[in-house]
């Protein structure tokens, strides 16, 4: 078998265990979705801290704001928002299914758009920030964003915000949503590996390595930024759209602008799997909820601290993760040539 | 000839510190002009000048006509000036190629460009340029892994697969080996008569700068000292003095 056949009947085989998957593991469809979600979080942080060196860990406004847009369009589109969220499930508001499914796909649109629109508006502010400045910046426009989403009555303010329920059993939701999130990944997937080999997946690795080199050779460097943060809010945001679906009632601080949460866990599982690789970020997503739910179930009341020694390890001994080690000591299988005088001074020096 | 570069009265103060006073020289389109000068004397911040690193506090600087003072640093790369580091500066974690590949004319892409994959051509291009600097056995290592004088040569070609107009280079042969210096000044005339590359050049050496700039300017102290051809350079007392010392 070529390593081409190999390559592809690699590719197949993840593509029928994802459609599978739910029916392997039934007891595990909600696992199984979430993990899909931590992949496309991880995916797409990945974006601007690994390939462009921009570490943000303000993505979540993205995630958050994406479940907002996502109600306020499903629900905007058949009630007035401000009345539906004053009522607090009060009053009487039914979605017929057709409405349901409307909102469901114009909802989820105007939830990546919107994202992919703020993320050209605040970039051009924060990209003047550089390294920590940038995280730190990042950080509060997650933080400010959900303390005025939780002051903001029309959205249904600290209370939250309830969507309409899945039109079918209980089971075909989980399925339903599990094979949105499965979907939007691999669409994810296929467009970072293909954006990667383009000449802009080049400019963005050069801003990472040098961004003063890039200038000075004559790059666009803020449209770069700019177009990849975009690029990575949509899909952030379309993942929290389909967070809304999932959970149908959700609150602005813990669940949609949950900065130590997932804001953090989208970092750490980029840091386990490795920064600036392609495969990386899904391993590192994939190790990391395996790991937090078996210490959220097994070790419950010790899971924090579990999660912050995991932290402190990755960090300390692993900087480059997984995928970097590999790369490290494993060169020729991602196609890169090392002199054998660099490798014996590299081997004799470790 | 016509003057390509035109630097007219620029005055530059860190602080307390006057970097450039009341500088003017120009650059004639073609021509390979050198720009010499002690540690010290003004000549790397008068080249930051120019491509836009920082504001200057008076006078004007023109390029082909037009004033580009205001400009950035990209915006200036894009027009077809560009500069090399005293430092080199490349992108340790790629090879070669991949260096070069990035260095490709963003000025002459449309948007649509960046979204496709680099051409055979421009592969060909990039192993080309390696061979004519020498590095062709290399082009697949990790540019990080390079000796200082290669990543230094790798600049060089870098900056030729952003087909400039005026190609300001700071200090090209400092920390090459000296065997090295003659074949890489045989590169650098080449880029200007083959290439068709006009070269503003930064050098300590004086025997490489006599050798190929035709017109050379010397600072000191962050003013303009002397001007001329290197004969007249060379035989000049002030610059002499300069260099040795005397005030």
């Amino acid at each position: 078998m070529t390593m081409a056949q190999k390559k592809w009947l690699f590719y197949a085989l993840i593509i029928a265990f994802t459609l599978f998957a739910p029916f392997i593991f039934p007891a595990f469809r909600t696992q199984l979705a979430t993990l899909w979600l931590m992949i496309i979080v991880a995916v797409t942080w990945d974006m601007t801290g690994g390939q462009m060196g921009y570490n943000s860990l303000g993505n979540i406004f993205f995630y958050g704001t994406g479940m907002y847009v996502a109600a306020v369009v499903t629900i905007g589109l058949v009630y007035d928002v401000g009345e539906y969220t004053g009522a607090a499930g009060g009053g009487k508001y039914a979605f017929t299914d057709a409405q349901y499914f409307t909102g469901l796909v114009l909802g989820t649109i105007a939830a990546g758009v919107f994202c992919a629109l703020s993320a050209l508006v605040l970039g051009y502010v924060l990209f003047g920030l550089r390294g920590p400045y940038f995280a730190i910046g990042t950080l509060g426009v997650a933080i400010a964003a959900g303390e005025l989403v939780s002051n903001w009555d029309w959205v249904g303010g600290g209370q939250g915000i309830a969507l309409p329920v899945f039109p079918g059993d209980f089971d075909s939701a989980k399925l339903f949503i599990y094979y949105l999130f499965a979907g939007t990944g691999v669409v994810l997937f296929i467009f970072v590996k293909w954006l990667y080999a383009t000449r802009f997946g080049a400019a963005i690795n050069a801003i990472r390595d040098d961004e003063e080199k890039a200038e000075a050779m004559g790059l666009h460097t803020l449209m770069y930024k700019l177009m990849t943060w975009a690029m990575s809010a949509f899909f952030v945001g379309v993942a929290g759209a389909i967070s809304a679906f999932q959970l149908i009632h959700f609150e602005p601080l813990e669940t949609a602008y949950q900065t130590i949460n997932l804001g953090i866990f989208m970092v750490v599982c980029v840091l386990l799997g490795g920064k600036g690789t392609l495969w990386g970020p899904v391993i590192g997503a994939i190790l990391f909820h395996i790991f937090k739910e078996v210490t959220w179930n097994y070790f419950l009341g010790w899971q924090w601290v579990a999660l912050g020694a995991l932290i402190v390890i990755t960090v300390v001994y692993f900087q480059d993760g997984l995928m970097g080690w590999l790369q490290h000591r494993k060169p020729e299988w991602f196609g890169m040539r090392v002199e054998k005088r660099d490798r014996l001074a590299q081997e004799a020096s470790e | 000839m016509s003057t390509i570069i035109d630097v007219s009265h620029v005055s530059k103060t860190f602080g307390g510190v006057v970097a450039n006073k009341n500088i003017s020289l120009t650059v004639e389109k073609g021509a390979i002009t050198g720009l010499i000068g002690p540690n010290g004397s003004g000549k790397t911040t008068l080249f930051n000048s120019i491509v836009g690193y920082h504001p200057i506090d008076a006078g004007s600087i023109k390029y082909e006509g037009r004033e580009i003072s205001a400009m950035l640093v990209p915006e200036i790369a894009r027009l077809g000036l560009l500069r090399t580091f005293q430092q080199t500066r490349i992108y340790g974690a790629m090879n070669c190629v991949e260096n070069m590949l990035i260095s490709m004319p963003h000025r002459k892409m449309r948007f649509l460009d960046a979204f496709r994959r680099n051409s055979r051509q421009d592969r060909e291009r990039a192993e080309h340029l390696l061979e004519f600097v020498g590095l062709y056995e290399k082009r697949l290592l990790r540019s990080g892994s390079l000796s200082f004088g290669q990543q230094k040569l790798l600049e060089f070609a870098m900056a030729l697969m952003n087909e400039p107009t005026v190609l300001l280079l700071d200090e090209p042969t400092a920390g090459i080996n000296p065997t090295l210096i003659n074949g890489l000044i045989d590169r650098l005339i080449k880029a200007n008569t083959e290439f068709g590359i006009t070269l503003l050049i930064i050098e300590h050496n004086m025997r490489v700068i006599m050798n190929m700039a035709e017109t050379i300017y010397c600072l000191a102290h962050g003013e303009l000292l002397a001007a001329g051809t290197a004969e007249e350079i060379q035989n000049n007392q002030s610059v002499i003095d300069a260099y040795l010392g005397a005030h």
